[in-house]
């Protein structure tokens, strides 16, 4: 069954991919379709196995890499982690399979598309069924080839290419740290398998390595170099950049893989390795400084984009930043649960988006929206669940939608935790929290509500999206309402042990998910009345007060400025990397390669040569004959050498 | 298993015999006789091809011994025709017989003029290139070494571009440095150790101690010596920093055949002869200079895949990466551990299929619109998708995508690295990072964008002749990606055998060392 459930979108991806022309658009949208829904069912009887009846799996299936004492295999590795991965994964990816054969429906490539799909759902599959390093390596690197394939789907447009290029680039600076985190800890423990790794591990706590003349400790310097990957693919803050860019894509893609799940293989990562981070403090503080840095820091952004998906982007950046900093205080749990609800909401959010871009012709400036509630009544409900969800609608001690449940388990972790960190990470996320409200609700606002600001043609047009896209939605926001509230318990509530088991590890002294429980109360309250403050600030500005925005730009031109150009983080990028990179790839080729190695060596010897030779043979094949010649007389010499040293003559 | 006739010598000179029946048999320039010479050298290369694999089927893997071994008198004294494989050297074989059929069938419309004397050349070529890795006499092996470029200067000098002079005589200039202080080397190692026999040579242990030199001592004596004049020629051919110059412009006036051979074989030699010679003959002088061969890669990483980023013309940028690629080799290698060694060699192999492809590649291209030039194309996927799933899948494998070949190489060299010195696998590590920037700028600046120029737009996808080419490669690729093992397994022995030996010549050439000054 695992192994189906692995193979199945690969064979997909395949059949639509080479069949393409012969099955026809249609064909391969079956095709595609039928598999994920197989593989999603059978991922959900997964998850009952394997997470409520306890039943982990691993199914090794050929030997892959063997040198010396490094011996590595393809297996399928089920425990209760990668079971809630299984779930998120395909669950996802076969209601964006549905959802796309509405949204692609004019596309003249869409069996490309879905073999792109598919191939990408395969390659995640490998990364979260992976037993060792280099197998996870490869669906890192496998879905990092399908995000670039989807971001340039549209390969006339330029800014897609570049962008499928950026993404490519940007992640492979994450893989580099990654790479040699690999190195590093086959170095240190003589395997890349998991289990050998953990059992290990301890016994490595506070040894120390020598890495590029430091004397560091060695689990710190590991566990950092690979969370530079997950940096990378997670779009944390630093490398971020490619994150936004890749909204190029088709929404389909941006909901699949730059929402629900490849940016979060980088929280998987983390928590895989949970028992290698735990025994180092070090590396967890530096996850959540960088995670709850991330949550604020792409918020601030969200703030003032007008790009819908770029807005919602954003956003993804900064809960990707919540789930880390939970991983950081050692929450594990918390920041997959949190990871698990996302899935439904932020996809739900894409996909929603889709569909009011759908309806206003491929327009996705909110600026040139508003007003468009009453005309697309069922995206609007399914975008307000999503919103809902998002900014952590609930009663404190009670019930919520899912990001309440888990988003504000986070904050609460992080304040439990009774670090400095733990409050640095704490206040930022309440901060993050209130302006996730606001560009929430601004979004909803701006694109649902008050005047239209459409052009009239555009306005003409607006309609409801297909059945086929509506269905993902509506199972999406069940998803959104309920995720939760129903699955607390097993995530971070009572069943935690039994559900987990071995799959996650923490440390004796880590007691984060009881001190979770005896916080004061202004903690669970501070989440509650963020999210309501941004609620009103958001009404104030784009419905009550509608002059207020462009008021307040004013007022903090040089804040907004900077909030509007994300930082300024790409022009820096260009003028340090980009612009150097080029400009020294020419110079070593001209002045490095040409006028020295060349100019020196073999030009100008071969000036005078030429001048020589000019005069005794033609040009045209002298050489050859030169060297033959010059062979031969080697030849003679070194055999009459021979002969007269030690051969006929002795 | 052993067979009871000569097989290697078969194998190697197979192709000449063809080359001979094309030189009998074909006299006019016709069509027809044009036909026959390259359907002659198709089939003498497929049958060749088919007899190696014999090779491969009886090669014992688990003896490091050499196999297949041959011996006759030769050039009298110690000099004697003697051939024979192991683990290391047995697969180039077979790298060389599987491009040759591929290289006749990309040079089938390609080459219009000549075609006998160019089927000719390339077949001559061929014996010469599987004698190197077969040879297992000094003498044997420098006339196969050095003979290969005769033939491959022809190739590049009749029927290359319009700068073919410039190129061959560069070729020429860097080669004739590096052969001439090998046959001195040679010459010496003759006289030191009395024979040219390379299983017995491979256990000589030449001199190590110090050999006062004006004001200084040159540590590793002899073995240093000896060391450089073979480093000479082999960092040539490899191509290391900074003696590669010769190698884009080759390329880029070689026909497509022409620098699928040049890419995929001719600078494995390099490799190869590091592998054999250098390291296992003068282990002293390996261990003192890994450093400075460390600094070399790495160089030729960085330097050179920042070059390839700068290149207008498509083949340039493939030579250049060639070179990046070729730094994995010769880190790995030096890093004697059985990672990169085995890296060392599967990425040579791995790099024989996938440049061999992406020459071919453009070779495609260039055979319909005659222009190298990058800014030339673009969206070609739009008419030839065949072409754009193909160019993909090698531009993956040359960037070290996990799960294709292009991967296992660079990994397991790295992997090595990291043992020896971190920041040697910090550099050459960044090289992943700018592989991907050059290769997919090219993939994207070909295939991808509006297709706007008037030229391309009646341009085809590629036919079943070309289809027939990449399919064998693009499926190799993709197998040996995914398991390695055939290739892997069949070196495991030799490379252990080859470090075990090393690191037994170091020890005893310390304790000489110790005794000497004590």
């Amino acid at each position: 069954m695992y192994t189906a459930i692995v193979f199945l979108p690969l064979l997909g991806a395949l059949v639509a991919g080479f069949l393409g022309r012969i099955i026809g658009a249609r064909g391969a949208e079956i095709v595609t379709c039928t598999f994920l829904v197989i593989a999603a069912v059978l991922s959900w009887v997964a998850f009952y196995q394997v997470g409520i009846s306890g039943q982990d799996a691993k199914i090794v299936l050929f030997n892959w890499l063997t040198s010396g004492e490094l011996d590595v295999s393809w297996t399928i590795r089920v425990d209760t982690l990668t079971a809630v991965m299984l779930v998120v994964v395909n669950t996802v990816s076969s209601l964006v399979h549905i959802y796309s054969i509405g949204y692609m429906h004019h596309d003249p490539h869409r069996p490309r598309f879905f073999a792109y799909l598919s191939l990408f759902t395969f390659a995640m599959l490998m990364l979260v069924t992976s037993d060792n390093l280099l197998q996870m390596f490869f669906g890192w690197e496998g879905v990092g080839l399908a995000s670039y394939l989807l971001i340039g789907f549209w390969y006339h447009k330029p800014t897609a290419n570049a962008a499928a290029v950026k993404a490519f680039v940007v992640n492979r600076v994450g893989d580099f740290g990654f790479a040699l985190g690999i190195f590093g800890v086959f170095f240190a423990f003589g395997t890349l398998d998991f289990d050998a790794i953990f059992a290990a591990a301890p016994e490595h706590a506070n040894r120390s390595i020598t890495f590029l003349n430091w004397q560091v400790d060695e689990l710190t310097c590991l566990c950092l170099l690979l969370f530079m990957g997950a940096m990378g693919k997670s779009a944390q803050l630093f490398l971020h950049t490619w994150l936004p860019d890749a909204m190029e894509g088709p929404t389909p893609v941006s909901a699949l893989i730059h929402a629900a799940t490849m940016v979060t293989a980088g929280v998987f990562m983390v928590a895989r390795l949970s028992p290698l981070f735990e025994q180092s403090q070090e590396a967890l503080w530096f996850v959540t400084l960088i995670g709850a840095s991330t949550a604020f820091f792409a918020a601030t952004i969200g703030l003032v984009q007008n790009d819908i998906k770029r807005v919602i982007a954003y956003s993804t950046c900064s809960q990707l930043g919540y789930m880390f900093a939970a991983l950081g205080v050692g929450a594990y749990s918390v920041g997959i649960f949190h990871l698990f609800t996302h899935a439904f909401f932020k996809a739900l959010l894409f996909l929603g988006s889709g569909s009011v871009i759908h309806a206003m012709s491929d327009e996705q400036d909110i600026r040139k929206m508003g007003g468009l509630a009453p005309k697309i009544r069922w995206t609007w409900a399914m975008m307000l669940i999503g919103t809902l969800a998002l900014t952590g609608v609930g009663i404190p001690h009670m019930i919520g939608f899912a990001g309440f449940h888990s988003k504000d388990a986070i904050i609460e972790a992080t304040y439990a935790a009774h670090t400095g960190i733990g409050q640095y990470a704490f206040w930022l996320l309440v901060a993050a929290a209130f302006m996730t409200s606001f560009y929430s609700w601004r979004l909803m606002y701006m694109t649902f509500h008050g005047r239209s600001r459409a052009e009239p043609e555009v306005l003409k047009h607006v309609h409801e999206s297909p059945k086929v896209m509506m269905l993902p939605l509506i199972v999406l926001a069940i998803g959104s309402i309920f995720a939760g509230f129903a699955f607390k318990s097993l995530f971070i509530g009572e069943s935690y042990d039994s559900f987990w088991r071995t799959s996650l590890f923490t440390g004796a002294d880590n007691n984060i998910l009881e001190a979770m429980h005896h916080v004061p109360e202004f903690v669970y309250f501070a989440p509650f009345i963020a999210m309501l403050a941004g609620l009103f600030l958001a009404t104030l500005y784009y419905i009550w007060v509608p002059s207020l925005p462009a008021l307040t730009a004013r007022i903090f031109k040089p804040v907004y400025l900077l909030f509007l150009n994300k930082w300024y983080f790409d022009e820096i990028y260009d003028y340090l990397f980009v612009r150097p990179t080029k400009w020294l790839g020419r110079f070593l080729w001209k002045v490095g390669d040409g006028a020295i190695i060349d100019g020196l060596g073999p030009d100008g010897v071969a000036a005078r040569v030429i001048d020589v030779t000019n005069k005794v043979v033609r040009l045209q094949t002298g050489y050859v004959y030169h060297y033959a010649f010059a062979m031969l007389i080697g030849l003679a010499i070194i055999i009459s050498y021979f002969m007269f040293s030690g051969g006929i003559l002795k | 298993m052993t067979y009871d006739w000569p097989i290697l010598s078969a194998v190697t000179f197979l192709p000449l015999i063809g080359a001979l029946l094309i030189v009998l048999m074909v006299h006019d320039d016709d069509e027809a006789a044009q036909g026959n010479a390259r359907w002659t050298a198709l089939w003498v290369t497929i049958v060749t091809f088919l007899v190696s694999l014999l090779i491969w089927w009886g090669f014992n893997p688990k003896s490091a011994e050499f196999q297949f071994v041959e011996e006759h008198e030769w050039l009298g004294g110690n000099i004697r025709y003697k051939m024979g494989v192991d683990g290391i050297s047995m697969l180039f074989v077979i790298l060389t017989t599987f491009l040759m059929p591929i290289c006749v069938l990309a040079s089938w419309d390609a080459i219009k003029t000549r075609v006998k004397e160019y089927m000719i050349a390339f077949l001559v070529l061929e014996t010469l290139m599987i004698g190197v890795f077969c040879a297992l006499d000094l003498v044997l092996f420098y006339l196969f070494f050095e003979g290969g470029l005769i033939p491959m200067f022809l190739i590049i000098g009749v029927w290359g571009g319009k700068r073919r002079v410039y190129a061959s005589f560069k070729f020429f200039m860097y080669t004739l440095l590096g052969s001439v202080l090998m046959l001195l080397a040679m010459m010496a190692m003759y006289s030191q150790a009395g024979t040219t026999d390379i299983p017995t040579l491979l256990t000589y242990k030449f001199p190590s101690g110090p050999i006062p030199f004006l004001n200084w001592e040159i540590q590793g004596g002899v073995q240093t010596l000896l060391w450089f004049a073979f480093f000479a020629s082999f960092a040539v051919k490899m191509p290391m920093w900074p003696v590669h110059t010769w190698l884009p412009d080759a390329h880029v006036e070689a026909p497509t055949a022409g620098s699928v051979i040049l890419a995929a074989i001719l600078l494995k030699m390099g490799g190869y002869g590091f592998l054999r010679f250098s390291i296992p003959m003068f282990p002293v002088a390996s261990e003192l200079y890994a450093g400075f061969v460390f600094a070399l890669s790495i160089i030729a990483i960085i330097y050179t895949s920042l070059v390839a980023y700068a290149q207008q013309d498509m083949k340039k940028l493939i030579a250049y990466s060639s070179v990046a690629h070729m730094g994995f080799v010769t880190m790995g290698v030096f890093t004697l551990t059985v990672q990169g060694v085995q890296g060392g060699i599967f990425q040579m192999l791995s790099h024989g299929i996938v440049s061999a492809a992406l020459f071919l590649c453009v070779g495609v291209i260039y055979d319909r619109m005659h222009t190298r030039e990058i800014s030339a194309y673009g969206g070609l996927v739009d008419r030839m998708p065949i072409y754009a799933f193909c160019l993909m899948v090698f531009t993956m494998a040359n960037v070290g995508l996990p799960g294709t070949s292009g991967f296992v190489g660079e990994f397991l060299t790295l992997l090595g690295a990291f043992r020896v010195n971190t920041w040697v696998a910090f550099f050459a590590t960044t090289g992943v990072i700018l592989s991907a920037v050059y290769a997919l700028w090219l993939y994207r600046a070909v295939i991808f964008g509006v297709m706007e120029k008037a030229s391309l737009k009646s341009i085809r996808d590629m036919n079943m002749r070309e289809i027939a080419i990449m399919a064998p490669l693009v499926i190799l690729t993709i197998f040996f990606g995914i398991y390695p093992a055939p290739l892997l397994d069949v070196c495991a022995v030799s490379v252990k055998q080859l470090i075990s030996n090393y690191q037994l010549a170091l020890s005893a050439a310390g304790q000489s060392q110790l005794a000497l000054t004590h």
